[in-house]
């Protein structure tokens, strides 16, 4: 193997050694906490134990993890299904008018995403004008709360994470041929017909990138349950937090980090597996 | 066969989406009653009462020293690494790439968790000096990625040009390859300092106590439900900055004619 000349090196160390240290080392200290015993006043105590490990058999985890993937499998889909019309309106503007509604898109998501959830918080309050509105056309009953439920938490994850679907959707959408569309449109397929099976097969990666750019980051959700969800909106960020902030058990809260690391690594493996076969 | 009209009128209803929410805060915001349920009559009290606040204006001076010092940071960082990445196609490229990359798919729980794992067990207390490593670490990888997209546009026989005529390689550097880049490394940087300002998750694990960021104490605030409407009032404020940010950053982005 050849070994990298001087001026690879001095491009590479500075932000390899950064990365080492702060991305890849607490990522390994993460497994390693997990397998240490938790002192009584919160901190890492000396030596190995399982207990931390053992501590998720709590019968309560399998249901969190169940809430979590089905949260973020949720808001995924209707983030996907939102963004490929959205992606398709695009891609067909003028280049004018495209790029003036994509900074449309992109400037809600530079405002701070704290104050975004907020915004939202004081929407669907008890006492807010939505709930009276629905409250008065009977869509929710008196005593309903429109805050607290996974109806919440899934509608302010979907305004938090569509533009990140928006995005992908639009760069693949941006360089399909619209050709083909008019082409199965000739050849009789209707026009919903020529949308599933010639358009979405045709950005077919877009679609491929924006299911993981929002389920992933979905996958470790903290602020949105937290903020507008309630106690059986719980998902795994939240379990992480508890353990770490209220309970003050760091090895409770790596072992199941540790947990949520291999449930994110495993839509990124099967990723690669596909990148592997579309090569061939 | 006339093409449907469904995709444009989904856009539309998303755009609306987008932006009510944020028109709601700023209405909000002039709004006299404490309740933000219903409207009370126009005021700028609240413009006021936020000024009043120390605290908030204490955060947001953290927030702007960390965000500076995190964007300049990795602005250095980020462009050294995007120029390894972009030059050099060695099997380290390949292991510095994937490292690049993580920061950008983990979930920001996760981030903040290990990065607060690694302090605690080297015993490094929790300060601002925690949080701006912590956001050096995600902005250096959104500045490689800006900066690598410059460098596939970037014409490097201007740099061969430069050699011809005698420059040495530093000279090179400096005099033709840095301003040819620099609206790239500029809008890396900006795009650094605005996700730093931005974020609560990661500050959150590594702050220190008394150390709150501007989203920090916003954000317990709002759990404690103390002073609301000044939240809006302030929220108001940072969406003008923010709009003057991405005026400014689209002027640095758009390609010269």
């Amino acid at each position: 193997m050849r070994l990298p000349t001087k001026p690879e090196l001095t491009t590479t160390l500075p932000s390899l050694l950064w990365l080492v240290l702060f991305v890849l080392v607490p990522l390994v200290t993460i497994f390693a906490i997990a397998f240490r015993p938790a002192l009584p006043q919160g901190g890492i105590g000396e030596g190995w134990s399982l207990d931390a490990i053992k501590a998720l058999g709590d019968p309560s985890y399998p249901a969190l993890f169940l809430r979590t993937i089905l949260i973020s499998a949720t808001t995924t889909l209707i983030c996907i299904a939102a963004s490929l019309p959205v992606a398709y309106a695009m891609a067909r503007l003028s280049p004018q008018w495209r790029s003036r509604v994509l900074l449309l898109v992109i400037v809600p998501f530079w405002t701070n995403f704290v104050i975004r959830v907020f915004a939202w918080q004081q929407i669907l309050h008890a006492q807010g004008y939505l709930a009276e509105l629905l409250r008065s056309l009977h869509i929710v009953g008196e005593n309903d709360r429109l805050l607290g439920n996974a109806g919440a938490v899934i509608l302010v994850s979907v305004y938090t994470y569509l533009p990140f679907a928006i995005l992908p959707l639009f760069a693949a959408a941006e360089k399909f041929d619209f050709g083909l569309l008019d082409a199965a449109r000739d050849l009789g397929a209707k026009s919903l017909r020529a949308f599933f099976s010639v358009f979405i097969p045709g950005i077919r990666q877009g679609v491929i990138t924006a299911l993981l750019v929002v389920f992933i980051p979905m996958l470790g959700s903290y602020v949105v349950p937290d903020m507008v969800g309630g106690p059986r909106t719980q998902m795994i960020g939240n379990k992480i937090a508890q353990r770490n902030f209220t309970d003050r058990n760091l090895p409770e809260a790596a072992a199941l980090s540790g947990a949520l690391v291999l449930l994110v690594l495993a839509p990124m493996f099967l990723r690669r597996k596909e990148k592997l076969a579309t090569a061939k | 066969m006339k093409p449907s009209r469904v995709p444009f009128v989904t856009l539309i209803v998303v755009l609306v989406f987008f932006y009510l929410p944020i028109g709601f805060l700023v209405m909000n915001s002039f709004n006299t009653s404490r309740y933000a349920s219903k409207w009370g009559g126009f005021s700028t009290r609240w413009y006021d009462r936020l000024f009043e606040r120390t605290d908030i204006l204490a955060a947001l001076g953290n927030s702007v020293k960390i965000a500076t010092a995190a964007s300049t940071l990795s602005m250095i960082l980020g462009t050294a690494a995007a120029f390894a990445l972009h030059r050099y196609k060695s099997r380290l490229q390949v292991a510095h790439r994937l490292l690049v990359t993580v920061p950008l798919v983990l979930p920001d729980i996760l981030m903040g968790m290990s990065l607060l794992l690694l302090f605690v067990s080297v015993g490094m207390s929790l300060s601002l000096v925690t949080i701006t490593v912590a956001h050096v670490t995600f902005c250096l990888s959104y500045v490689a990625l800006v900066v690598q997209a410059r460098l596939q546009d970037f014409d490097f026989n201007v740099v061969e040009a430069a050699h011809d005529l005698g420059a040495t390689k530093m000279q090179a550097f400096i005099k033709v390859t840095l301003p040819l880049l620099a609206p790239g490394i500029l809008a890396g940087g900006l795009l650094a300092f605005t996700l730093s300002i931005d974020d609560y998750v990661i500050t959150y694990f590594v702050k220190g106590p008394g150390s709150d960021t501007l989203p920090t104490l916003v954000y317990s605030m709002i759990k404690k439900s103390k002073d609301l409407p000044v939240i809006n009032a302030l929220s108001s404020l940072m969406l003008i900055v923010t709009f003057a940010v991405v005026a400014v950053s689209q002027r640095l982005t758009r390609p010269v004619a």
